[in-house]
Parts: C-alpha cells; sequence; structure tokens
C-alpha cells in the first residue's frame, strides 16, 4: 500500500470519530431529532472494509451508517445535514441518522429494520450477477440482525444462487443491552455461514489494516465468480446502542478495557512505529479533520430547512398518476 | 383471464431483457396456478427464478434487484404469504423512494393471488387488499376483466414504482375479449363496466362478476344498475365514480373483504365527503362477514358476498 492509502484510512476514521462527537453534542442541545446510534469504536470496520472495495462495488448497512456514508466518499457536510434534517441532506431531512444514502457512490443506505436490507442486499448482488458485472455487493449488519429470519432467507438464497455478495457481520457483542450468548445460540456468527455451506473469517475489528486485507482478499474470491463470503469483524461499540440507552448491562470496566484497544490508538501508533508517518503528521490530519467537521457542522446549522412542498416529492416516481392523497 | 396474465408477462420478457420473474415454483414446475407454464423452457432459469419458499427473500430480492435497474416480477404464490414478507413490502418497497428522496427507484411488480371461495381455510383465503392500500408509495391494482388484467400488468412492469397486482384466483377461468397486440392501461384509473342509471355500483376483482350477475337481474326487475370498476385502490380514481353517483344519488360499494376499514369504508367517505349534496339514501357496504374464512363450502359461501346480498343492497338504496 502507498503512503497516502495508509493516511487516507487514519483521516477517515478521524474524520468519523470527531463527527459522531460532534452529532452526540447536538443531539444533547436538541438540534438531532429521532434515534441517534453512533459508530464510535467501529471505525476501523467500515474504513478498512470499505477502503477494500471497487467503485462498482456496492455497499448496503444497518442503521449505524454515519461513518459507512463517510467511508463511502459522502462528505462530511452532506451526512451533517441530513442528521440535522436539513434540504442539503443526502436525503435532503427525509431519512435522517439511520437513512442515508448516494446511489451515485454505491452507497445504498442505511437501513433501519434490524436485518431487514439483507434480502435487498441478495437482490443488489443478484442484479450483477444478472447483468454479468463484476460488482460486488457488501452487506455489513451487527451480530444481533444474525438472529432474525431475514438473515437466513438472506444467506441461503445468497448460496443457493451463488451470489457475489459479502456478508460482513459486525459483531460489537450486544444486540441494544442483550449479550450475544443471551441472544444467539453461538457466539462465534461465523459458525451460521459455515451452516449454508458459506466461506467464513473471524477477524480483529480494531485492527485497520487486519480489516482491510482480509476483506481484500473476500472481495477477490467473490469477484471470481466463487460465490458468497462471510466475514465477522469482531469490534466494540465504545458509547451505548443509542443516545437513549441507560448502559446498565455492562460495566465500566468492561467498556474502559475496549477503549484502551481504540482502533484508532491502535493504527496511528502503527503507523509511527512502522514510520510511515511521524506524530506531526498524524497531528496535522487530525487538526484539518477537526476543522472540515466543524465546518460540517456550521454549513449544516446555516442550510435551510425542508420546504414545504417537498413533503409532496417523491412518495411516487409517476406522481402524475396521482399521489393517492 | 389466465391467458392475458401469461401473455402479458411472456411479452414484456420477450420486449424487454431486464424482465424476470421470482417465485415459488415459477420455473420448472410452471406456476402453481399455471400463468407462467413454458416459461422456463423458453427463457430459461436465469430469468425465470424459482426461489426457496422464503417470502421476504423473494421480496427483498426483487426489491434489491430492481435498485440495480432491473425489472423484476416476483410471485406470491398467494397474496396470504405476502404477510411472511410484510416487512419488506411496507417498510421497504413502499418507503424506500420516499426516504432516500427519489435516489432509490423500484421498478418491480409483486404479482399475489388472492382471494376466497375455493375451500382453502382460513389462512389461505383472505382478501386483504385494503390493508396493502393503506400504504403511501405502494401502489394496488386488481382487475376483474381479461382485457384490464392483460394492459394494467403490462403498463404495471413498464412503471417505475413498486405496484401490487392482485389476481383473484377464481377468475383465472373467466373468459373475455381481449384487444389484438401490443396494449397499456394506465393505472389509476376507475373504469365504468356498465352504463345505468338508477344506481351506482362500485366495485372491482371478483366482485365485478358478482356485480354484473346482479346487475342482470336487476334488469330484469327494470332496475339499471352502473358498475364503476376501480381497477387500481391506489391510486384511487374517484372521478368516475363521483360522476355516476350525481347521477344516481345511490351508491353500493361490493367488496370481497371485510367491511370493517376495508375499501367500501374508504370510497362511501369519500362519496359524502365530496357529493353529499346528491345523497338520497344512506349507502350501503356489501362485503366479507367478519370471520375467518371457514373451510366447510355451505359456511365459506354464507361468509363471502353473494348476488343476492348485492340486489338486496340495491333495493336498500332506491
Amino acid at each position: 500500500m502507498e503512503r497516502e492509502r495508509y493516511l487516507e484510512l487514519y483521516q477517515q476514521m478521524v474524520q468519523i470519530r470527531l463527527i459522531e462527537e460532534q452529532a452526540a453534542q447536538l443531539y444533547q442541545q436538541g438540534k438531532i431529532g429521532g434515534f441517534l446510534h453512533l459508530y464510535i469504536g467501529q471505525e476501523a470496520v467500515s474504513t478498512g472494509l470499505i477502503g477494500a472495495r471497487k467503485p462498482q462495488d456496492r455497499v448496503i448497512t444497518a442503521y449505524r451508517d454515519h461513518g459507512v456514508a463517510i467511508n463511502c466518499g459522502l462528505s462530511a457536510n452532506e451526512v451533517m445535514a441530513e442528521l440535522l434534517g436539513k434540504a442539503t441532506g443526502c436525503s435532503k431531512g427525509k431519512g435522517g441518522s439511520m437513512h442515508m444514502a448516494d446511489v451515485k457512490k454505491n452507497f445504498w443506505g442505511g437501513h433501519a429494520i434490524v436485518g431487514s436490507h439483507l434480502p435487498l442486499a441478495a437482490g443488489l448482488a443478484l442484479g450483477d450477477l444478472y447483468s454479468k458485472t463484476d460488482g460486488v455487493t457488501i452487506c455489513m449488519f451487527g451480530e444481533g440482525a444474525t438472529n432474525i429470519g431475514y438473515f437466513h432467507e438472506a444467506v441461503n438464497l445468497s448460496k443457493v444462487w451463488n451470489l457475489p455478495v459479502l456478508w460482513v457481520c459486525e459483531n460489537n457483542k450486544y444486540g441494544m443491552g442483550t449479550a450475544v450468548e443471551r441472544a444467539s445460540a453461538v457466539t462465534e456468527i461465523r459458525q451460521k455461514a459455515e451452516g449454508y455451506g458459506i466461506l467464513n473469517r473471524r477477524v480483529d475489528g480494531m485492527k485497520v489494516l487486519e480489516v482491510n486485507k482480509a476483506s481484500e482478499e473476500a472481495l477477490e474470491y467473490i469477484r471470481s465468480g466463487k460465490g458468497p463470503y462471510f466475514l465477522e469483524i469482531i469490534t466494540y461499540r465504545f458509547r451505548g446502542h443509542s443516545m437513549g440507552d441507560p448502559e446498565r448491562y455492562r460495566k465500566a470496566d468492561e467498556v474502559r478495557s475496549w477503549q484502551e484497544n481504540d482502533p484508532i490508538g491502535i493504527y496511528r501508533k502503527h503507523l509511527i512505529e512502522a514510520e510511515i508517518a511521524t506524530a506531526e503528521d498524524l497531528h496535522i490530519i487530525d487538526k484539518e479533520m477537526d476543522a472540515l467537521v466543524l465546518a460540517a457542522v456550521q454549513f449544516a446549522e446555516t442550510s435551510p430547512e425542508p420546504p414545504a412542498e417537498a413533503l409532496f416529492e417523491d412518495v411516487y416516481f409517476e406522481m402524475e398518476s396521482g399521489v393517492g392523497e | 383471464m389466465r391467458e392475458a396474465i401469461s401473455q402479458a408477462l411472456w411479452e414484456e420478457m420477450e420486449r424487454d431483457p431486464q424482465v424476470f420473474i421470482l417465485g415459488e415454483e415459477v420455473g420448472v414446475w410452471g406456476g402453481t396456478y399455471a400463468v407462467t407454464k413454458g416459461f422456463y423452457d423458453h427463457f430459461g432459469g436465469e430469468r425465470v427464478r424459482d426461489t426457496p419458499i422464503a417470502e421476504a427473500a423473494i421480496i427483498g430480492a426483487a426489491i434489491g434487484a430492481a435498485l440495480t435497474g432491473l425489472r423484476p416480477v416476483a410471485e406470491l404464490m398467494t397474496i396470504n404469504f405476502a404477510f411472511s414478507a410484510m416487512d419488506h413490502i411496507v417498510n421497504q418497497a413502499a418507503k424506500l423512494h420516499y426516504m432516500f428522496a427519489g435516489q432509490f427507484v423500484l421498478p418491480m411488480v409483486i404479482r399475489a393471488v388472492g382471494g376466497g371461495g375455493r375451500q382453502l381455510g382460513a389462512t389461505h383465503s383472505q382478501t386483504p387488499d385494503a390493508i396493502f392500500a393503506h400504504f403511501p408509495g405502494l401502489k394496488v391494482v386488481a382487475p376483474g376483466t381479461p382485457e384490464d388484467a392483460k394492459g394494467l400488468l403490462k403498463e404495471a412492469i413498464r412503471s417505475n414504482d413498486p405496484i401490487l397486482f392482485i389476481e383473484h384466483a377464481t377468475l383465472y377461468q373467466t373468459r373475455g375479449e381481449v384487444p389484438e397486440g401490443d396494449y397499456v392501461i394506465p393505472i389509476g384509473k376507475s373504469k365504468v363496466q356498465r352504463a345505468g342509471k338508477d344506481v351506482t355500483i362500485v366495485t372491482y376483482s371478483k366482485m365485478l362478476e358478482i356485480s354484473t350477475k346482479a346487475a342482470d337481474q336487476l334488469a330484469m326487475e327494470g332496475i339499471e344498475a352502473e358498475i364503476v370498476d376501480l381497477r387500481s385502490l391506489r391510486p384511487l380514481d374517484m372521478d368516475p365514480v363521483l360522476e355516476s353517483f350525481k347521477k344516481t344519488n345511490r351508491a353500493v360499494i361490493v367488496e370481497e373483504g371485510w367491511r370493517s376499514y376495508g375499501v367500501g369504508s374508504e370510497v362511501a367517505s369519500r362519496i359524502y365527503e365530496e357529493a353529499f349534496d346528491y345523497v338520497d339514501a344512506p349507502i350501503q357496504r356489501v362485503a366479507q362477514k367478519e370471520v375467518p374464512l371457514p373451510y366447510n363450502r355451505t359456511l365459506e359461501q354464507l361468509a363471502l358476498p353473494q348476488v343476492e346480498d348485492v340486489i338486496k343492497a340495491v333495493k336498500e338504496v332506491l
């Protein structure tokens, strides 16, 4: 990998962290409504994963999607504006935190019903199979989603139809407040893929380069026409499930010990030790990202609200046949 | 009507390579209602895709494929199985275009076989059309004649919105004229299927047949009923209904589904809202009795709306 690529991964992780920290504050100030699920602690997963994709590869994820949006190339401005529900947001303020997307960047959302987007991912992959392109669909979900029927229907279908899809389970150990061992018959989630005869691998999600390498290999495997692949990426969210999380289900010590395992800290240390960057180089990036995210907040706050006419826009593609009142 | 639907699918698949079919037993078997008989041999397994019995995967995969620009026609063996895919129909298909501000386009059709009257018991005989018509973002089409079935299905396949296309199981045997050649019928247009001056019967799908029989009998008594066929429940085109009502001042709404919160409730409300000054008699609703449909033939027929029920309701409003 070139030095520039290493730094780009670092830059993206820092940008996501700062966006999420700002979002938490804006939420507390009442400027962001609804639910807010932060990606803090899990940045290395989507950064490493999406860093390995080619432009023709589609990405679809669940509701913890701000970081994924950034990795897919959406700007901090349009992500922050969407969080504030503004017309300049990536979904023009109609989607909110859980529904970000940019089709032009092959980012297919942002889906808020647990596990529900997995069959969609199978369909996206079917589109590429049908059209004989070499795109791969990357589908991310939490370990909690592997207990719902949609997971099993979609993963089974992907094997039966030999679909070009990379299933990526972000195992952050808790589905909301329920620990994986209290909700899943197997705690090593990749065994579920094993059950469907799908090649699988477990990866340390705190190490961005390991995630990146495993993802590259998985994508290459799928692109060669061998069918689906399953990655279980072990990670941890440093914050609550959402902003309204009392966090009674895990001990402060546990959270602290993971926070010492901060993916950004680990990567930072690696970059310096491997002499890819100096502390000063990284400090400059930190400052740049800080400025960029503050500017995004400014952009979002000063952006216009969606006009009232937007209410009836995009209910249907063919509006002339009637909205149905 | 089976042939009309089959022709529509065949012609659209010939016309556009982006159109493909997926569902349970649509391929090798030829469709459980034989609508896709011969398709697998002609178009091949890539375009006529047999799926596992997994409705969420069928509809979910159809959505995903539609997002990539394909035009999937997903078949649900019966509309009762739509409940296993309710999340994908309601939370995904009906919302993605809006939620992502128009970025997601879903040119897809869900074909579902609905209706009772075949002694299939409570879980396989429902007419839940109104439920689906409740959701903005989804279009719901339910033809009552072979001509409409073909023209509307072809239009649905060419449309860029998610459309639930409901075919009544006992209409497959219905015979009727179908125009020669390629034609489409716009979605969201009600149609006067029979002209009359004394009373307006508003109906659709299988109940068009029942209402027509009732109108035939009423005609022998000198009562001329006008029948307006809704053809699509969303968008709901009230113009021909109101036009007819303003002429007859009396209406009976006939649907196969349950009365409560049904199509009749909606249509009656809209008539009251938009043509109150023309009302000469309280609007009547004919619908299914409020029970899960029983297996026993006599009981089942007791629960379903019959020709006599329509005649009785018409006489109520006269």
